[in-house]
């Protein structure tokens, strides 16, 4: 048996997936890394020549500001052109805006708003609230919640004193969490409703101007951003709602005094059918209006003003209103408001100041700032450098270089101001103001580089890496029935030749003769690995391997049109939101429809049954059935149950306003009532018994609780010691206020100790069945040809059929074993030597497997909250049933040959049934949805580094991936294990009638698979590819999903989640594959060095 | 080979099942006021079962697809009557189990969810009752591959695998969030499970036609 290439071989397919994910996120998911740090009054990024003045940073201009956000407010909607005389339903319907504008050109002015995509409404008010770009990700320090932890304009306003009332959208309670003084949210969530936002703000909006007692007024309406994604901008209703914006906005100017800065912007832009999300220009370009009753900017405006990117609202509006510039701000001011008073030096010069103050702001943030400012601290993207590295180091060296020469400059003309005439220093000021406004425009620039452009060369990559991928384990998976694979074309020289390529690649970026990223580099030499594994397969199918063509009418058959619609159903997002509800669906409808064909196909009638030939009618010829039919529909019926009973458990996301959590996921202490919890706690420790008692009754069934090795003894005194360990650290944990004071220290030690000991015992456990998978009881006995013909009659099941059959399954082994090894003579001697009964020979890899899974089940259960544990049951059981299912079909369909090939039915379902488990433990594929506590199991202190507690949410997360991964080698030894009972019925029915026992009458149970190692490792292989290929068509599903609807209403909230959690799905799956893979082999090993050591005692 | 005098007896037998559900359709709204599909959706439920079956049971008297040869008593045809019945509410409570386990909601819209299982119980157990009779072991044999042994047995599979599947895919429309009064449960399941009946019955009799060839019956 071959199992390095068989391990190599998947683990080159799972890494030629990571590849393609790699490559894909890359381009499509724009990361940011969040920095806590703070802007203060005190301390100012420079000694600013205005620091007398100002009491903070700036002199302040305005005490109090309306900001009114008109979501998807374009910039075409605000513009106004008179000589239009047929304007369409968007256009020229803010008047109020012309009139201010023409009228009074210094107080009011419009200018078209830059966003930056993502053109989603949250990340566009994160953005002009943090000056920031950020991306669909910003890693902050906190997941749960979507609060904005970075330094901000609201949070700024407050910490200088600024009453800030809110009204509008709720997105914004998520975002500031409880930091307004006032606020009035209305939900966002319904699309389709126009107005129930808007008039809910205008209720508010005009006593709470008048009334006198906010600083700061935000409105947020959305109406006109939901006109456009109901009727698309081209619709009257959009006419209709920009006309009552408009007047919103000239009601409000009547109730504003000559202390107050008005400002109406748009958010983002919309695409002809009212979309955004992306980076068209229709999308990016958005309004922003600004008014006061005081003068406001210098000089009128000749022509249309310039484009204003959507980062520089931040810097100015906190300059005018006297409070720090936000720390991770990277806009520029704009230039129109600075330039009042009249005094044009001193306009000037306030200018530049004000320009140096926001670009020294930000060059510390942007640079290596030790080398010129080593008294700084080292500000925004200094440290954002350090924390993320992914801002290329060679163009930061060059703003470095030039903001360094402005400031000298600018240092110098401010040493040497008396000296220089009024139109020097103006004239040289002028150039630092350009100098300094395209200095932060390239660091804008460089920022934007990075984080908020999609690459599609990387996403198109990417998804073909995962196609090929794809293709290439369904090649191997229907690679007919070969008994050998040619792993020396396959893998050597595909993995020979992609090695090399990347050694070529990385010498010459070693060389620096080209210059790539580790990204482009894995993903290049996956790609000579597929093509060369492609031209190699091409050229030698005809001789060693035969590809198995499938007519095309298979594509209808029950997996492909389960599958198919799994993969569709994934780019709908009402689908992927009802996902908890689909997968069971999907799950129930294909296996049911699996024994429907199997009746179908009459193989559920005994074989003497020929319909053609009976008057079926009459009742004395019906047929006879076997006994399969009814248990099968049985465990159908228990799978429906346990796929419904499992829905109780699941978790809600916020697109489904009307669903409750499932009351179970809150853990243990926070209910109230003490005979709830005393209940919950004692149903909780049942289940966890029944799970063991279970696998106990399971292992003792097949011979495999017998022996005393260290594993059996394990298995025997280990499980239910775990489980009194859980039991304790929930009793504890759930009950921690009420204990006394005294005893609260040694509580504490205990919830850290238990948990602890119980990883430990798991561990072990792990280590054991490494060690010595071996769970086969053997007893030797003298040799009595006479006592080995065995008559059983007894009951299925009990102890006497374990002593009678069991023993049974050696022999034969025995004999093929010593014929294979070709000892001399050992034919004869056999059979006087003496005879040995094996127990637990027959089941002996899935024992392992079984052990290994309960272990794995135990450890997850303790990471989730008490109350899933029911749900843990449910999907062993779910597990069970599957494989039963899958047995009896298997073995009703074939005799014996086709065992060896896992239908691809089967290993679906498993795939289903583990995405269906995701839901039922209690998760959803959204940020806030993942069970943050998990990480805090056994180490109720914290943490020292990142990687442990990530690792136990990633298990908590995807432990149902977990599970069935590991376990997903079951699938191919099952149909063996149930072998058994239908080979022994026809053995007893010959027995009774001969009385004799013929060696191949014996259920061979698992030890086929031993008896032809080469099938065994393709099946192996082929089983691997099959789990690797249905998983991996759902990743590309998602994959193609996020990839085409990036543009879509819902990408950053479902679409681009549902992709991270199945890709990280998938990383989890395929590295558990492996393992239980591995596990397999090492256990085949074993019972290879059983054998032999068996055969040299008996040579002895 | 095929009795196509039998086949002429199955087309019009299915013609007047199909006219049963236009009947559904059409006569309510003169007997009940402001009656529609959408609206007063459990009304048709009710209606199209009942107008299914009836037809069914005409079609039972008048063209008696499976003439027995035996003689029957009063007594034996009074017991025949009462399994009949017994079996097709077996069948509606097994369907609404059925449909409970593929995620119909259990406790809310119980109505509903009953009378779309006593609708799919008078699309496919009706059907088999009156052509089969309470024979349940005959049931097993027909829907098998190499089970049927009339036209009206082949009619039977048709019609009661189209019936399914066209339940099984109204469910696909439910969870989309386009807000159309059909996407309520369970009218868009009803709604496939009546198409995919009436599809049944107009492709079955082509479909024999078209097999004929292939299709061949013992004689009884």
């Amino acid at each position: 048996m071959r199992r390095a290439p068989l391990l190599l071989y998947l683990t080159w397919l799972s890494v030629s997936f990571y590849s393609g994910i790699w490559l894909f996120t890359s381009g499509f998911l724009l990361m940011r890394i969040e920095l806590n740090n703070q802007s203060r009054c005190s301390e100012p990024p420079s000694p600013a020549p205005h620091r007398q003045a100002a009491p903070c940073w700036f002199p302040q201009r305005f005490h109090k500001a309306v900001i009114v956000i008109i979501d998807a407010l374009k910039y075409d909607f605000a513009k106004y052109n008179p000589a239009n005389n047929n304007p369409k339903p968007y256009e020229n319907k803010l008047g109020i805006i012309h009139q201010l504008t023409t009228s009074q050109p210094q107080h009011a002015r419009l200018y078209p708003f830059r966003a930056d995509p993502p053109t989603t409404t949250m990340q566009r008010i994160k953005g002009f609230t943090t000056g920031s770009l950020p991306t669909f990700v910003d890693v902050g320090s906190n997941f749960a919640s979507y609060a904005i932890q970075e330094d901000n304009l609201i949070h700024q306003m407050i910490q200088n004193g600024k009453r800030v009332v809110f009204m509008g959208d709720d997105t914004w309670d998520g975002l500031f969490p409880k930091k307004f003084y006032k606020s009035f949210f209305f939900p966002s969530f319904n699309v389709k409703d126009l107005h129930t936002v808007d008039d809910g703000i205008l209720q508010h909006l005009y006593p709470t101007v008048d009334g006198g007692d906010w600083d700061v007024v935000i409105a947020h309406f959305l109406g006109v951003d939901h006109c456009g994604h109901k009727h698309g901008p081209d619709h009257a209703e959009t006419a209709k709602k920009l006309t009552q914006m408009n007047q919103v906005i000239s009601t409000l100017i009547d109730h504003l005094d000559d202390q107050t800065l008005l400002v109406v912007a748009g958010d983002h832009g919309m695409t002809d059918t009212g979309d955004h999300g992306g980076d068209s220009e229709k999308e990016v370009t958005a309004a922003l209006f600004l008014y006061s009753k005081a003068p406001l900017f210098a000089d009128q405006l000749q022509t249309d003003p310039p484009a204003v990117p959507q980062v520089n609202l931040v810097p100015s509006l906190s300059l005018l209103l006297g409070i720090p510039i936000p720390y991770s701000n990277l806009g520029a001011i704009i230039d129109d408001l600075f330039g009042f008073p009249r005094d044009k030096l001193t306009a000037q010069l306030s200018k530049t100041s004000a320009y140096h103050l926001n670009a020294q702001q930000d060059y510390f943030s942007t640079g290596n700032v030790l080398l010129i400012y080593p008294y700084k601290v080292a500000r925004y993207l200094d440290s954002y450098s350090r924390a993320a590295g992914d801002l290329p180091a060679d163009k930061l060296r060059v703003l470095a270089d030039r903001f360094s020469s402005l400031t000298a400059e600018y240092e110098q003309l401010m040493a040497h101001q008396e000296q220089q005439s009024e139109e020097e220093l103006e004239a040289h000021l002028q150039m630092i103001i350009q100098g300094l406004r395209s200095y932060l425009d390239q660091a804008r620039e460089v920022c934007m580089e990075s984080w908020a452009r999609f690459h599609p060369l990387h996403m198109i990559m990417g998804c073909i890496i995962l196609l090929t991928s794809c293709f290439l384990c369904y090649i191997i998976a229907e690679a007919g029935s070969a008994s050998t694979l040619p792993y020396k074309y396959l893998l050597g020289y595909p993995l020979l030749f992609s090695i090399s390529a990347t050694a070529m690649l990385g010498l010459a970026i070693w060389m620096s003769v080209v210059e790539l990223d580790l990204v482009t580099v894995c993903a290049a030499a996956t790609i000579v690995y597929q093509m060369s594994f492609y031209f190699n397969f091409r050229t030698r199918k005809g001789s060693e391997m035969s590809w198995r063509k499938r007519p095309i009418y298979l594509i209808l058959s029950g997996p492909w049109v389960v599958l198919l619609v799994r993969c569709c159903s994934l780019f709908s997002d009402s689908y992927v939101v009802a996902e908890a509800n689909v997968a069971p669906f999907l799950l129930t409808s294909l296996l049911t429809v699996t024994v429907v064909k199997l009746h179908w196909d009459s193989k559920l009638m005994l074989p003497t049954f020929n319909p053609l030939g009976n008057e079926s009618l009459k009742p004395s010829l019906t047929p006879t059935y076997r006994k399969d039919g009814s248990r099968l529909l049985g465990l159908l019926a228990a799978l429906g149950l346990c796929v419904r009973l499992s829905g109780l458990f699941h978790n809600c996301r916020e697109e489904t306003p009307d669903c409750q959590p499932s009351s179970f996921l809150s853990p243990l202490s926070s209910v109230r009532d003490p005979d709830i919890k005393n209940f919950s706690y004692l149903c909780c420790i049942v289940c966890l018994g029944f799970i063991v008692f279970f696998i106990r009754k399971w292992l003792q069934h097949y011979g495999n609780l017998n022996s005393s090795s260290p594993l059996v003894l394990y298995v025997r005194w280990g499980f239910p010691l775990i489980v009194l360990g859980i039991a304790c650290y929930w009793a504890l944990s759930s009950g921690t206020e009420d204990s006394l004071a005294k005893l609260r220290e040694l509580t504490h030690l205990a919830l850290v100790v238990s948990p602890r000991a119980i990883y430990a015992l798991a561990a072990l456990g792990l280590l054991l069945i490494l060690w010595n998978p071996i769970t086969i009881f053997m007893k030797s006995r003298a040799s009595d040809e006479d006592n080995t013909v065995t008559t059983y009659h007894g009951a299925p099941g009990s102890a006497a059929e374990l002593q009678h059959v069991i023993p049974q399954i050696y022999r034969k082994m025995q004999r093929t074993l010593k014929s294979r090894l070709q000892h001399g003579g050992v034919g004869e001697d056999g059979k006087k030597g003496t005879a040995v009964e094996a127990y637990g020979l027959g089941s002996v890899y899935s024992a392992a497997m079984v052990i290994t899974i309960s272990i794995l089940t135990l450890v997850l259960i303790m990471l989730h909250s008490e109350r899933l544990t029911p749900a843990f049951l449910l999907l062993l059981l779910e597990a069970f049933i599957i494989l039963h299912i899958h047995g009896h079909v298997a073995n009703l369909y074939s005799d014996g040959v086709e065992l060896f090939s896992v239908p691809w039915y089967a290993v679906l379902a498993w795939s289903l049934a583990a995405s269906q488990h995701f839901y039922s433990t209690g998760h959803q594929p959204v940020f806030p949805a993942i069970h943050w506590n998990s990480a805090f199991v056994g180490f109720q202190d914290g943490h020292t580094n990142n990687i442990i507690p990530a690792l136990m949410v990633a298990a908590n997360t995807f432990s149902a991936s977990i599970l069935f991964s590991a376990g997903s080698c079951l699938l191919l030894l099952w149909p063996f294990l149930c072998e058994a009972p239908t080979a022994r019925r026809k053995k007893g029915k010959k027995e009774s009638r001969e009385g004799d026992t013929e060696d191949h009458d014996m259920p061979m149970m698992e030890m086929r698979l031993r008896e032809d190692p080469d099938r065994f490792s393709v099946a192996l292989l082929q089983l691997g590819t099959k789990y690797l290929f249905i998983q991996g068509v759902q990743l590309l599903s998602c994959v193609c999903a996020a990839m085409i609807l990036r543009r879509h209403l819902m990408v950053w909230k479902v679409f681009a989640p549902k992709f991270l959690f199945e890709g990280l799905g998938f990383v989890v799956s395929s590295l558990f594959l492996l393992l239980g893979i591995a596990l397999v082999l090492r256990v085949d090993c074993a019972v290879s060095n059983w054998f032999k050591r068996l055969i040299v005692q008996q040579n002895r | 080979m095929m009795d196509e005098a039998e086949l002429r007896r199955l087309s019009a037998g299915h013609i007047l099942c199909g006219l049963a559900v236009v009947v559904s359709l059409g006569v309510p709204p003169f007997l009940f006021e402001d009656f529609s599909l959408l609206g007063s959706h459990l009304t048709w439920l009710c209606v199209c079962s009942a107008c299914v079956i009836t037809v069914n049971v005409l079609l039972l008297l008048t063209l008696k697809p499976n003439p027995s040869t035996k003689r029957s008593s009063f007594t034996h045809k009074v017991n025949k009557l009462y399994r009949t019945c017994l079996y097709f509410f077996v069948s509606c409570l097994l369907f609404h189990g059925i449909i409970v386990l593929y995620g119909a909601p259990l406790v809310e819209s119980v109505g509903e969810t009953f009378l779309f299982a006593v609708l799919l119980s008078s699309f496919t157990t009706s059907r088999c009752l009156c052509i089969l009779g309470p024979n349940f072991h005959a049931w097993i044999r027909v829907f098998s591959k190499d089970g049927a042994m009339s036209v009206w047995d082949h009619s039977l599979q048709i019609t009661t695998f189209c019936s399914i599947v066209g339940a099984w895919l109204g469910a696909f429309p439910i969870p989309l969030d386009w807000d159309r009064p059909w996407q309520v449960w369970p009218i868009s399941c009803s709604l496939g499970a009546t198409f995919g009946y009436v599809a049944g019955l107009l492709l079955a009799p082509f479909w024999i036609y078209w097999n004929r060839k292939r299709l061949t019956y013992k004689s009884r």
